[in-house]
């Protein structure tokens, strides 16, 4: 029996295996034998980190060449040089990459209680959608902490995750769990190339910023004493921020929260204390670049949009140069925006600092005279921006204004700021109420002419900002309103000696709102000029993009003189031609010209590396409307903070010496304290002792 | 054919291999923590029974049977099936690669899943013929996956629930086992 049961067990063993031998024959598939060399010098942690089923997967990728050497997450660099050495690759240097959290915080304690217990975000989601007070914004139930399997997340004090740079390494685990996409992994690259999503927890000034500046973060800095992070934080966005600290007009504090309990956050008046920080500390925050990618792009133009562009390119790892006509970078916040605004040994700092990341300027150099897009084609550029802004004056389209004495207002400007000492007389009038007007008329009060400005509606509908109106009033411009010009009087030699102008009275709004001014009939007058500068508008001088004598432009134009393009990627008609800045929107702010060169330049670089330009479906385009609301409690009211004066008097009338300086570090902490934090639509109060907390399901229900 | 379906629910709901035989506990705790994860365990233990217990009933009927070694049945099945799934990975691998890597590292796993050779078993134990023995294979491996996928998908919601550091993963994971175990008891009255 023994014997029997031994030999059948035998037999059948005997059989099976000859089955299986005959199916290895059979069935015998060949493996690389690279796979599992690299699977024994992969870490064995199989955490999913890579994507791959397990280190054997991830091998098998490697190999099968849909993974790079570098694939596994916790593998340090030498571990994976000895992979890419397996596969006869070298590893060449890898951007790092961390996590990062991007929501500022806001009611969750109180929403936690509506979970019923469910402490995880992915089952506060599934049950109620999330919080409803703060749809976007961080739950703080702490799933990242659990997904983390470095330990490199912990919940810190506020309820908001922390992560630890020294652990994270990238692995996307807490991506993927948090429901609300407050935490993305990201190298610099990929933050450069981020355009704001609905999906991103944009506070409203954000989503307002025309460069997608992460104001809240670079304020949360400032409040943490973290001057040099604040400015690399705006350096992400914006290189100009020396520039923008003096002249921007603000549209974020437009939508700052803080305005429906007092006054606006000061936004920008603490983007230039800490500019003007690292400006006078002697040295420069080093700005990290990637590595070369040995494309070359003509950038021509170089105004805020030119530097913009060649300034991201260059990080992004491409080798602008910079063509302009002019004998200085800088475009109009050089030669449109006055010393006594914006100095301009601060902007030669600024431009320096963009020009030592290695980007070539070739000035003096005309577009369509020295260059034209064929001629950088061959030159062996790959790609073409275009950003030569809106350099021609609007006329007043009143008979007489080609008189000697009619000088437009970006011409004088201009000609001033070349040291060409503009003649002014005693007596100017400067017609228009834009910021090119004030400029102006303070330009030729520091020159000693008795200024009038004149404008056909009245104070309140003047598109300039009331600081500069001020400004011009304390400086002793006298402003005639509802009055529009009929025509300019010259002498015997045509020289311009008087305006002719109406009274005017408003009407009806038109298209933008403000009432249009009707002329009233037989209310001609005269003003006497010495100098007549009418600042009404600008627009671009695209004579460049003509043949001569062809009168064919190669770029399709608007009726405006600006040129067409797509309004996502910014890709003109002809392939590989991009345009950004006032070129392509007509005369805008410079704040716009820089978020839209970044835009042009994540455009290039994507036409550039793979061809196409990714859009994503959610890119942030207007205002996300339930972020906006009106009302805000338990905040306790705090007085804004003033920007001193530098100078007073004469001193100010007589010089172009700057007039606004910039807060002290105490005024700035203290400005920074009035942020309220905000993310999508919740905020951090800043009164502790409220006396009842609403229950927000409640208000949802309503709404 | 009545007979048929009684067998067919009878395997599924009422002796269900894990809930009621208590056969393949590790399997069921191990890999119920994710839905996705329960329904590829549980397709690949349906295929696996199913080969095993229509070969193991030809192992049985043709050589353990006629030579009386009735008593070698336990080794000579564990033999089978272990050569069985063995050939299984093999011939996925090279003919059905997506279905293989799918699979991935639950196939070597079912070889000491005893619920496989607790079915091949009972089908001998009952005396079933070749279709009944398939019959009642695939319906209790399809028992099994209905256990894995209903605990994963309690264990998926109790993972982010408030529960006290001693009872959290295996722990409660068994409770509700058992607690599963007695609502399948109801379908006693069924057949």
């Amino acid at each position: 029996m023994i014997l029997t049961s031994g030999l059948t067990l035998f037999g059948i063993g005997l059989l099976a295996a000859a089955i299986l031998g005959v199916a290895s024959r059979l069935l015998f598939v060949k493996e690389d034998p690279r796979i599992a060399l690299i699977e024994d010098n992969l870490p064995g942690a199989n955490c999913g980190g890579c994507g791959f089923p397990g280190c054997s997967g991830a091998a098998a990728a490697i190999v099968a060449g849909k993974a790079p050497a570098t694939v596994c997450i916790v593998s340090d660099a030498e571990a994976s040089a000895r992979v890419a050495a397996i596969m006869g690759q070298e590893v060449l240097e890898r951007e790092p990459e961390l996590a990062v959290r991007d929501c500022t915080g806001g009611l969750r304690a109180d929403d936690a209680f509506h979970y019923e217990g469910a402490l995880d975000c992915r089952a506060a989601h599934l049950l109620y959608g999330g919080s409803k007070a703060c749809p976007e914004g961080c739950l703080g139930l702490g799933t990242c902490v659990r997904a983390c399997p470095f330990d490199a997340i912990h919940m810190g004090p506020e309820g908001l995750p922390v992560i630890d740079p020294a652990q994270c390494k990238a692995c996307g685990n807490c991506v993927a769990a948090c429901p609300r996409g407050v935490i993305a992994v990201s190298g610099m690259t990929a933050r450069l190339l981020h355009l704001n999503q609905t999906t991103d927890c944009l506070a409203p000034c954000r989503q307002k910023c025309p460069a997608q500046i992460n104001i809240p973060r670079y304020i949360e800095q400032i409040k943490a004493g973290d001057y040099d992070g604040a400015v690399m934080t705006i350096k992400e966005r914006n290189p100009l921020l020396v520039t923008c600290g003096r002249v921007c007009p603000r549209p974020c504090e437009t939508m700052c929260r803080r305005q429906y309990v007092d006054e606006t956050v000061g936004i920008n008046m603490l983007k230039r204390f800490v500019a003007d920080r690292e400006l006078h500390s002697g040295s420069r925050l080093p700005v990290p670049c990637a590595k070369d990618t040995g494309k070359r792009v003509a950038v021509i133009g170089g105004g805020p949009a030119g530097l913009s562009c060649a300034y991201f390119l260059r990080r992004l790892g491409h080798s602008p140069v910079i063509f302009d006509a002019m004998p200085a970078l800088g475009g109009q916040t050089r030669y449109g925006i006055p010393e006594y605004r914006l100095p301009k040994a601060d902007l030669d700092w600024e431009i320096q600092g963009i020009l030592d990341l290695g980007i070539e300027a070739r000035l003096n150099t005309k577009f369509g005279k020295d260059f034209t897009l064929a001629s950088l084609r061959e030159e062996g550029f790959d790609a073409t921006f275009i950003g030569i802004g809106a350099w021609q004056a609007s006329g007043m389209y009143a008979e007489g204004e080609d008189l000697d004495g009619v000088m437009g207002g970006i011409e004088f400007l201009t000609a001033h700021a070349l040291g060409q000492k503009p003649e002014t007389g005693n007596k100017v009038i400067v017609v228009g109420g834009g910021n090119t007007a004030i400029d102006a008329a303070r330009t030729c009060v520091r020159l000693g002419a008795e200024v009038t400005l004149m404008y056909r509606r009245t104070r309140a509908e003047m598109p300039a900002d009331v600081e500069e109106i001020v400004g011009a009033e304390d400086e002793g411009v006298k402003f005639r309103f509802l009055a529009a010009p009929a025509r300019v009087i010259g002498d015997e030699n045509g020289k311009a000696t008087h305006l002719e102008f109406y009274e005017m009275e408003l009407g009806e709004p038109d298209d933008s709102g403000r009432r249009r001014p009707v002329k009233k009939e037989g209310s001609e007058q005269r003003m006497e000029a010495s100098l007549i500068i009418p600042a009404i508008g600008q627009k671009p001088d695209l004579g460049c993009l003509y043949d001569d004598g062809e009168g064919e432009c190669p770029l399709e134009t608007t009726r405006w003189q600006t040129i067409v393009a797509d309004p996502d990627t910014f890709e003109t008609a002809i392939p590989g031609v991009f345009t950004a800045g006032d070129v392509y929107t007509g005369p805008d702010l410079v704040i716009s010209a820089i978020g839209d060169g970044r835009k042009a330049a994540r455009s290039i670089h994507y036409h550039l590396t793979r061809g196409d330009i990714p859009v994503p479906e959610t890119t942030q385009k207007g205002m996300i409307p339930y972020t906006l609301f009106k009302e805000i409690d338990f905040v306790e009211r705090k007085k804004r903070a003033v920007l001193p004066h530098l100078c007073h008097g004469d001193d100010r009338n007589c010089t172009f010496n700057e007039v606004e300086g910039s807060l002290s570090e105490e005024e700035a902490r203290a400005e920074a304290d009035r942020c309220l934090r905000c993310g999508l639509v919740c905020y951090d109060r800043d009164l502790r002792e409220e006396p009842f907390l609403p229950d927000l399901r409640d208000q949802t229900k309503d709404a | 054919m009545q007979e048929y379906f009684l067998l067919f629910i009878g395997a599924m709901f009422v002796n269900n291999i894990v809930l009621a035989q208590y056969l393949g506990n590790c399997p069921f705790i191990g890999t119920s923590k994710d839905t996705g994860v329960a329904v590829g365990m549980g397709g690949a233990v349906v295929f696996v029974a199913v080969m095993a217990a229509a070969i193991t009933w030809l192992v049985q009927e043709y050589v353990l049977a006629p030579f009386g070694l009735g008593f070698l049945q336990t080794l000579a099945f564990i033999l089978v099936i272990a050569a069985l799934v063995q050939f299984v990975e093999m011939f996925l691998k090279k003919m059905v690669p997506p279905l293989y890597k799918s699979l991935g590292i639950f196939l070597p796993l079912i070889t000491t899943n005893c619920a496989v050779m607790g079915i091949a078993l009972i089908c001998q134990r009952e005396e079933f013929g070749f279709v009944k023995t398939v019959l009642f294979a695939l319906a209790s491996g399809l028992g099994f996956m209905i256990a894995l996928v209903l605990l994963a998908g309690i264990r998926e919601k109790l993972a982010v629930r408030r529960l006290p550091i001693a009872m959290r993963g295996t722990p409660i994971g068994l409770i509700m086992a058992g607690l599963m175990s007695l609502a399948f008891f109801a379908f006693k009255g069924m057949i």
